[in-house]
């Protein structure tokens, strides 16, 4: 069964999928794509799929909501991805264990499954 | 301006008082405070106060009296306390009042908070997946800041169990019993490379703080101390701060090194001036963070000052006397104006068995928190 995303227009729809972002007016990235009036002016930006892992923990204990994760909780990992030259942007981190990652290693954008129906983004750390 | 003064100070203890409202404990600091000062509700001129969950400080005046005097709402999240004391400073020294009251109270429910992104401008995956939370923010800042300055696991432990071993010796702390650095250490992981002990909790408590004129103080004969600088900041750009989905890979500066330096200005003197400090301990992490953030030592060093004990009572730089939010929990609203009350019996030579010793003459209080916000307040004797 197909995935749904978590969301709309968070990442592009197309064989190597990448994250959106926005491109301000001044040349700065950010991350998501602005809504609403903070949009005004912003240029949808293709994000790199490619960056280095800038930190990262892993989250233990079962979040209140909004969290939607699946039952029962299993331990999940998270940090920020340095995109060259554009944003450093937080994500899920998938096909590894706390113990793999390093400040500054190379990491890759995926598509990860987040519940029975639903994907997110992630990075995982790229394969040699 | 004209010199303002803290003249009372009073304190509910923090921790849990199921029975007893949030504003109920912020009276309760009010009362001590005023009592300490040795003046009535009739003598305060104006009033500034507040909490993040446990509703509005004005209402208080249906118990303290209906005086008529201006009290003032303060709703400014984690810097409610610290807006709420420069605002009082600001009307005594402005002239229209001799004696402000500024109070901080709160009651939260138990377990981490869970923000709601709209509340934040953010989208609701970001919360849906998992990734908006207070603690995850503080690991993340550490694990960077650890890898960049060579600091270890065992110095995140030191500070969690210096702040226990102060807790016992201040009444109004939560938790008021030693815990040994392998029990912190071996504690469950809450988010790597924090464990349990290594965080402080949401909480209840509430604090009161008597302000006045110099005109006051001598009237008084009070045993007073100068309010000698308040700052508050927010964000600059390229600071990286709690809920963040994304972060400029330009890196820019932080609130607390503006509020720092800004007070540290307004008060004409520098952190080598400084006996005592109160530094914002979300976790053992911010302590170490904030005391390079706030000029008193190099990113690093503090790898050294912890392992020597510089940090302790009887330091070079006694840090969190009281145990800190680590031994006294969290209640928003409170928890900045608990620094500046720990100042105040600090330097009034009240602290017992956690008094610096030799006559402290300068204390400093940093309150941080959500969204990028820092507070800063110099007293001296």
């Amino acid at each position: 069964m197909q995935l749904e995303p978590i969301a709309e227009n968070l990442w592009t729809n197309e064989a190597e999928p990448a994250l959106i972002g926005g491109r301000l007016p001044s040349g700065k990235i950010v991350f998501p794509y602005p809504s609403g009036d903070a949009a005004e002016g912003v240029e949808p930006w293709r994000l790199s799929r490619k960056g280095t892992l800038w930190s990262w923990t892993r989250q233990d204990f079962q979040p209140k909501e909004p969290f939607e994760g699946p039952e029962p909780f299993q331990p999940y990992l998270l940090g920020y991805v340095e995109l060259p030259g554009e944003v450093i942007v937080e994500t899920r981190i998938v096909d590894c264990v706390l113990e793999d990652l390093k400040l500054g290693m190379p990491m890759e954008f995926v598509v990860a499954p987040f519940d029975a129906t639903r994907a997110t983004y992630a990075f995982r750390p790229e394969k040699a | 301006m004209e010199d303002v003064y803290i003249i009372g100070a009073g304190i509910h203890p923090f921790g849990r008082t199921d029975g007893r409202s949030g504003r109920d404990q912020g009276v309760f600091a009010v009362r001590q405070a005023m009592a300490d000062a040795g003046i009535e509700w009739t003598d305060v001129g104006c009033a500034y106060g507040g909490s993040a969950a446990a509703g509005s400080a004005d209402i208080m005046v249906n118990e303290l009296g209906l005086t008529g005097l201006p009290f003032i709402n303060v709703a400014n999240g984690c810097a409610t306390g610290g807006s709420a004391l420069a605002s009082a400073r600001n009307a005594i020294a402005a002239g229209e009042f001799d004696v402000a009251l500024a109070v901080g109270f709160d009651k939260h429910p138990r377990g981490a908070f869970n923000a709601k992104p709209r509340d934040y401008g953010l989208p609701e995956w970001y919360g849906q997946t998992g990734m908006m939370l207070t603690t995850q923010f503080f690991a993340l800042k550490i694990q960077r800041y650890m890898q960049l300055y060579g600091i270890s696991r065992e110095t995140l432990g030191r500070v969690a169990e210096k702040a226990f071993r102060n807790g016992v010796h201040a009444d109004h702390a939560w938790r008021r019993s030693p815990v040994d650095l392998e029990t912190i250490l071996n504690s469950p992981m809450v988010n790597d490379p924090l464990t349990k002990y290594m965080f402080c909790a949401p909480a209840e408590g509430a604090v009161a703080l008597i302000l006045a004129s110099g005109k006051k103080v001598r009237e008084l004969g009070a045993d007073a101390v100068k309010i000698a600088s308040v700052a508050v900041r927010t964000r600059p750009p390229g600071s990286f701060e709690v809920f963040a989905p994304s972060v400029d890979i330009e890196n820019g500066g932080k609130p607390t090194i503006l509020a720092s330096k800004a007070a540290f200005e307004q008060a004409g003197i520098g952190p080598e001036d400084i006996s005592v400090a109160q530094l914002q301990d979300t976790e053992s992490g911010a302590e170490i963070m904030h005391m390079a953030e706030n000029g008193f030592c190099k990113d690093g060093d503090q790898e050294q000052w912890l392992r020597e004990g510089r940090t302790e009572v009887t330091g070079t730089l006694p840090v969190n006397t009281d145990g800190g939010c680590l031994a006294c929990g969290e209640p928003i609203g409170a928890s900045g104006l608990r620094q500046v009350y720990e100042n105040t019996v600090q330097l009034r030579g009240r602290g017992g068995g956690r008094q610096v010793p030799n006559n402290p003459k300068a204390a400093y209080s940093h309150v941080y928190g959500a969204p990028g916000l820092s507070g800063v307040c110099i007293l001296e004797r």
